[in-house]
């Protein structure tokens, strides 16, 4: 059974993090050359990590499976960054950006992780500004924000609906320049598919070199995931095609606990499935719902008219009717939720009935269209390509999709893993963000990870590793390792049956998005997990993966990434069906009020599950981690 | 309302390998369904016939991570402007059109495989220079420094860069001056930029021609293939700024940052 000890620093909450880095092991500044940190993933959090590590004096090794480390997903998030700046003069401060953040996770994240976060928000803001990152200004030249979900003080930093962009290139940049310096090494396109474990620490990592399909062992003293999230087992979703499970996947069948796998984020606000041929679905920044106001019909023969012609009293702005004092801007999980209930009474708009308005025209009378196009223009460019309709002149029409996972890699204070030296920073992890994350967050979170706290706790580590105890990386764990990813590619490569492996992938979000998306159930989740296996067994019987192993071949990345989910996927179903309760992103139908919100259980569940893997055909095993509320009082979740 | 056409790929096995047209027949496609998920169904329907799938480089499939590179019909993106190619939707086409798919050519962009190319010489610009240094931990309050709203409008203008090379594919040229200007005038705008103002274009520019890119005859093929619209402006800007700093250097040597 795994030992998790989160390891949260004793005192009072505001003094943990200060006192924790005070007191915490240090590696001098002579000896940091002569450790190698390997660092997976150039998002936010990764590249964030990788710089400033570099520029501490370790070594650094920087594996992308990308081309490029600019292209990682991190550079599509649109709408902020949340910081306690205060700037507003609106009462924000670094306890309410905590509450806020804690609440909204739905009372099921670390408050001693959460109030830490809150605590570097605002040295993000100043790092990334002296980096240059265009963020949008006042007249006066001083920092602008806006609104997001869940709050009610304006503390998101953006630039345009391109904030990810510009946060990641200001990261990329750190990063360019230490890899200018020699201090970081660039492994571009070189996917990591094993962990190496040596004496029960993570020593090292397996690469595919996806262009040669060259396979190499490579041996650090640390290693440190920053590869995203899982959403994408869901396949049809907001993430990118390329972003995948497989470095946490395997890090978990390696012996790292693997947290809240059902915790995932459905987005309202995204443009809604047309066909079956559909790759992905696009985000609408939730910052939209500032000044967009969402509605259906409240008669359905009105849902298949032209909605301009639909008169105001004839409109049921739900979210303003349920939640009267967030109206709009309540949180994600919420808004997603209601929009599902309206179309299931039936009052859906557009072909499918599956989808609701999002409508500009109150915010043009408002503020005029040019005020609209300065704030938004992008957007509704975005809106424009993808459908052919102008949404200054006709409401948008969204629905919710696969946006974020909460849950990731179980990590302590230290965001170190059960298994000793591997980090997990980011997305990847599931420490910040509770059940739900409230908007602007993701952002936040990657880069306090990258900036702000692993700089300082790798260090706790690395201290009680010998400088130069690296193992050389012809050892047997190594050399076992490299087999192991040889085994499967080539298995992969020899199925040779008839379906491509998007087959696959389109089912297994089918199953999974019915049965374990925005409403959950036991029976549905039984189901779920009987038809994934069957699947799963489908695939090694029937996959095709055309090509070879020793040139780019697209369809052999997608199959081992595909056939980490069809497990993964089991998981998210097995770690649903076992919380028996609802919270934030994870309803349980079973489990809510008379007016369908979520029905928490703090007596049997106020706890983080993170599964321990047992060996193929085992049943993983579910150890807790219990949640202690000192500063913060649990209650149901209200923002009306 | 389907429409059917005929698709004229570039396929190449690999680096240096002779590479080929082939004609693929896409039928009953939908007019809201993107390009690349029309290469999907093609190849799945290629892997269905046991047949080795095209290689086209995509990632977010909205227009930001500048993976997709895709010459339809001799024009990068394709025939929209102001998108990439993965914002590219069938509607633009019509039923019986034969579209030319080609990858971004140009000698510092080196083909890999069918229609992707490496594109790593743009990372070794940026490596370069590319950059504010601010290491970690370092960085004044962030209101301590107020930027005129204009300066920042128009840094992020030229911030906006997705790097995905169509402005070096569109150019006869393969120049990467629109490329190298957007992040030159994006750092030297900010009042944070100053300090290697010079150090900066002159290493980036020095990187951009030892890689093999070509120079700029000024026909701005490059801003209107640009899915963002970079304005051509910039590279203006970046001469102004490279004469400055050549000035500069030549008198003082430290303006390069030795």
């Amino acid at each position: 059974m795994a030992q998790l000890d989160p390891r949260i620093p004793a005192g009072p909450l505001a003094e943990k993090w200060r006192k924790h880095k005070a007191e915490i092991r240090l590696v001098n500044p002579a000896n940091k050359r002569k450790y190698e940190i390997i660092v997976v993933g150039a998002g936010l959090a990764g590249a964030s990590a990788a710089a400033s590590l570099a520029e501490l004096g370790y070594k650094v090794k920087s594996f992308v499976f990308h081309d490029s480390p600019r292209r990682a997903h991190s550079i599509a998030a649109q709408g902020g960054i949340n910081a306690a700046k205060n700037y507003q003069n609106d009462g924000d401060s670094v306890y309410r950006l905590f509450y806020d953040t804690i609440k909204g996770g739905d009372y099921r994240s670390r408050e001693a992780n959460v109030y830490r976060l809150a605590e570097v928000s605002a040295n993000i803001i100043d790092q990334c500004v002296a980096q240059g990152v265009p963020f949008a200004r006042e007249y006066g030249g001083l920092l602008a924000n806006r609104s997001f979900g869940g709050a009610q003080v304006s503390r998101t930093f953006y630039a345009r609906g391109q904030t990810g962009q510009q946060l990641l290139l200001g990261a990329y940049s750190a990063l360019s320049r230490m890899v200018g310096a020699g201090a970081i090494e660039l492994f571009t396109q070189s996917e990591m598919l094993d962990l190496v474990v040596v004496g029960g620490h993570a020593k090292g990592i397996v690469v595919r070199n996806l262009v040669t399909g060259e396979i190499t062992r490579h041996a650090s003293d640390a290693v440190v995931l920053a590869t995203g999230g899982y959403g994408n087992v869901f396949n049809l979703t907001t993430y990118a095609r390329g972003s995948n499970a497989t470095a946490i996947w395997r890090a978990y069948k390696r012996g790292a606990c693997f947290a809240n796998p059902c915790y995932t984020q459905i987005h309202p606000t995204c443009i809604p499935v047309t066909g079956d041929y559909q790759s992905k679905l696009t985000l609408m920044s939730e910052s939209l719902r500032n000044d967009g106001r969402i509605w259906v019909p409240k008669k359905k023969e009105d849902c298949r008219r032209d909605p301009t012609a639909v008169a105001e009293e004839d409109r049921d702005y739900y979210l303003e009717r349920l939640y009267p004092s967030f109206g709009n801007l309540c949180p994600r999980d919420v808004a997603s939720r209601a929009a599902k209930r309206m179309c299931d009474e039936g009052r859906g708009v557009g072909e499918t009935g599956l989808s609701v308005y999002l409508d500009f025209s109150d915010a043009i009378r408002r503020l005029g269209e040019h005020v609209v196009r300065e704030r938004y223009g992008n957007l509704f460019d975005i809106y424009h390509e993808i459908t052919a309709e102008n949404a200054y002149r006709t409401p948008m029409r969204i629905y919710p999709a696969v946006h974020y996972a909460m849950g990731g890699l179980w990590v302590d204070y230290n965001l170190m893993s059960n298994v000793p030296g591997l980090f997990v920073l980011g997305e990847a992890n599931f420490a910040d963000q509770g059940a739900n994350r409230l908007g602007a967050s993701a952002l936040m979170q990657g880069l306090a990870d990258g900036y702000f706290i692993i700089p300082y706790t790798i260090g706790d580590y690395l201290a009680t590793q010998k400088p130069g105890s690296r193992p050389s990386p012809d050892g047997a764990e190594y050399r076992q390792a490299e087999e192991n990813v040889r085994a499967m590619t080539s298995r992969l490569l020899s199925l040779k049956g008839r379906e491509p492996v998007s087959h696959f992938h389109k089912r297994l979000g089918q199953i999974l998005w019915q049965h374990c998306g925005m409403a959950r159930n036991r029976a549905g989740l039984e189901q779920a997990l009987r038809e994934i296996p069957a699947l799963r067994e489908e695939f090694w019987r029937t996959l095709n993966v055309p090509g070879s192993g020793d040139t780019l071949n697209q369809a052999l990345e997608r199959a081992g990434r595909v056939a980490d989910f069809l497990e993964l996927g089991e998981l998210l179903c097995r770690d649903a069906l076992a919380r028996e309760e609802s919270c934030g992103g994870h309803f349980r139908e079973e489990h809510q009020y008379p007016d369908g919100e979520c029905r928490r259980d703090d007596a049997n569940f106020s706890h983080v599950a993170a599964w321990e893997y047992r060996g193929e055909g085992q049943a993983p095993l579910r150890n807790v981690e219990p949640l202690v509320y000192e500063y913060v009082k649990m209650s149901v979740r209200n923002y009306k | 309302m389907s429409l059917s056409v005929t698709l004229r790929v570039w396929r190449q096995a690999g680096p240096g390998k002779p590479g080929r047209f082939v004609d693929y027949p896409a039928r009953n496609l939908n007019p809201n369904m993107s390009f690349l998920e029309m290469l999907d169904v093609v190849n799945d329907e290629l892997t269905l016939r046991g047949e080795e799938p095209i290689a086209f480089a995509h990632d977010c499939r909205e227009g930001i991570c500048g993976t997709c590179s895709l010459m339809i019909d001799g024009k990068p993106h394709g025939p929209q402007q102001g998108v990439a190619s993965c914002q590219t939707y069938l509607r633009s086409f019509r039923d019986g059109d034969v579209i030319v798919v080609e990858p971004f050519r140009a000698r510092a962009f080196p083909i890999v495989k069918d229609l992707v190319t490496d594109r790593s010489a743009f990372d070794k610009i940026q490596q370069a220079g590319g950059f504010i240094t601010a290491r970690t931990g370092s960085a004044p309050e962030a209101n301590a420094v107020p930027v005129p709203k204009g300066d920042a409008e128009l840094a992020m203008d030229a911030a906006q860069c997705i790097g995905c090379g169509a402005c070096v594919a569109a150019c006869k040229n393969a120049s990467a001056m629109l490329f190298v200007a957007a992040k030159v005038s994006h750092l030297g705008l900010m009042p944070q930029g100053q300090a290697e103002r010079d150090r900066r274009v002159l290493a980036m520019v020095e990187t951009m021609d030892s890689l093999g890119f070509g120079g700029c005859v000024n026909q701005y093929e490059c801003t209107a293939a640009c899915p963002k619209l970079i304005s051509h402006d910039f590279i203006a800007r970046m001469n102004r700024d490279y004469r400055g700093a050549i000035f500069r250097a030549a008198f003082n040597p430290s303006a390069r940052g030795e």
